[in-house]
């Protein structure tokens, strides 16, 4: 078990204690569940936001957690890409800066960065927005900056929380199918939390359904779908 | 469109108000009057206020940035680090220049910094004597204005979503890289708002400075103690050193308010 994503993990919450084992190989899984019950404390546990109680996180063979051996990444060195609900785009930076932001961090060289930054936004079709602000973008122009931020440092996993939860549903039905050929082709594993049928039809390789910070359910998606 | 008529009620209740209102304005307006621009500028060749104007800017500045150095770092943690015990106790700590009367701050620093203070006993073996000295001005200042600065730092750290920086740990920034280049900057207005009320506090610091400090033109007598001191002898002197400590004060709101304009506008 060399490439992709494991883990096995535990992490009490007020109301019942998550336990989560899968193992997520390339292409989209998507999480789903009803609310509260542990699929965005998942997300965080893997981005390396949320210390779990006990258990172990590999990534492409390297080991971000584990509690046994007292190892926790912080979230700097885990190379994931993780995109939280509202986006949390920068707001006093431009588009480009703050899908700069990632390579700035790691010191790539100014000029690379905003060569890579540029492809990237163009990849997003929203090269002509490098100049605007947070604050004057549309929802689904936002996801896609926080989309471009996430991948543009290639991250060994992206994490999505709910990418089209925050948007109105003309948008969302463009942006699924958008968000559909950027996944493919991310070059990476990518976890989804949704809650929307829809999103693990259109987007989903595999399932894993959440309840009360369990598994309750895993496979395809037409498997797992049809069976709840 | 007429709008609802509340009677009488408006002009009572501007009636109440504008004896307030002027209860405030008439002072500020009389220390205007009460020196001719001759007087007001003869006034800054006197040594007495040269000593006082230069003193008073040396040590209050000297006290923000210590405030300013040692007040961010615990504002960030109290405002997003984890709780622990005796957080409460911590809390009440650093109200504690709030709530105390000057007087009784600076009684406490002489207490605690004294020849035969807590500290200041061990102090003295080292050669170092605080009081009645210009670091004693420092100290007495920046006691009162830590307060003022550590709750709005904090309040501003609080305002920076937590969300933003957690992207940013993702994205490869680390916790000093996401606090300097992120959080600090996005925090900035209110760490200003901060830094200029605990500046305004410690220009009109008296009491503390008083006691533990002591009135030594030059030395320890700041512009509030000048004031006091040349009241008897020189009233002219006192008003123009009163004018600059007001004019500051308006000076700084004013900046602080179009500070604040700007934070929450475009860009």
């Amino acid at each position: 078990m060399q490439r992709g994503l494991f883990f096995d993990i535990q992490v009490p919450l007020p109301a019942f204690r998550l336990a989560v084992r899968a193992e997520v190989s390339p292409g989209v899984t998507a999480v789903v569940g009803p609310s509260g019950s542990g699929k965005t404390t998942l997300l965080r546990a893997l981005a390396g936001l949320t210390v779990p109680a006990d258990g172990i996180i590999q990534l492409n063979g390297r080991v971000l957690f584990s509690a046994k051996e007292g190892i926790h990444l912080p979230p700097e060195r885990r190379r994931v890409g993780y995109v939280p609900q509202q986006y949390a785009l920068f707001p006093r930076l431009r588009v480009i800066d703050n899908v700069m932001y990632g390579l700035k961090a790691r010191g790539v060289p100014r000029r690379e960065r905003r060569r890579r930054a540029m492809a990237m936004l163009e990849r997003m079709g929203i090269a002509h927005l490098a100049d605007r602000r947070p604050a004057q973008l549309s929802g689904g122009e936002a996801q896609r900056v926080a989309l471009a931020r996430a991948l543009v440092v290639e991250p060994d996993v992206l994490l999505l929380d709910e990418p089209l939860s925050a948007l109105d549903p003309e948008t969302r039905r463009q942006l699924r199918s958008f968000l559909r050929t950027v996944l493919a082709d991310a070059g990476c594993p990518v976890v989804c939390v949704t809650h929307d049928r829809e999103d693990v039809a259109t987007l989903a390789d595999a399932v894993l359904v959440l309840k009360q910070g369990r598994v309750v359910a895993a496979g395809s998606p037409k498997d797992v779908m049809e069976k709840a | 469109m007429r709008r609802l008529s509340w009677g009488w009620m408006p002009a009572i209740q501007w009636g109440f108000g504008l004896v307030l209102v002027l209860f405030l304005a008439i002072p500020v307006v009389s220390l205007f009057f009460s020196v001719t621009p001759r007087k007001f500028f003869a006034a800054f060749a006197e040594p007495i206020v040269q000593d006082a104007l230069w003193l008073s800017l040396r040590t209050s500045c000297i006290a923000i940035l210590l405030v300013v150095l040692f007040g961010t770092p615990l504002a960030h943690r109290l405002a997003t680090g984890a709780s622990f015990p005796g957080r409460s106790a911590l809390e009440a700590l650093l109200q504690v220049p709030w709530v105390t009367p000057p007087a009784v701050a600076g009684l406490a620093l002489l207490m605690a910094f004294g020849h035969n203070g807590l500290v200041g006993r061990h102090l003295a073996d080292w050669g170092i004597s605080l009081p009645f000295s210009t670091a004693a001005v420092v100290v007495a200042q920046a006691f009162e204005g830590s307060a003022f600065f550590v709750q709005t730092a904090r309040q501003a750290f609080s305002g920076v979503d937590r969300g933003l920086a957690e992207v940013s740990r993702t994205l490869g920034a680390g916790p000093w890289r996401t606090w300097l280049g992120l959080e600090i900057p996005m925090a900035l207005p209110g760490l200003l708002t901060g830094a200029a009320m605990a500046w305004s506090r410690a220009l009109g610091e008296f009491g503390a400075t008083m006691l533990f400090a002591g009135n030594l033109q030059g030395v320890t007598q700041t512009m509030p103690l000048a004031i006091y001191t040349v009241l008897e002898q020189d009233v002219g002197a006192a008003v123009s050193l009163a004018i600059v400590l007001m004019v500051f004060g308006f000076g700084l709101l004013w900046a602080l308010s179009r500070l604040r304009q700007r934070a929450v506008g475009p860009g």
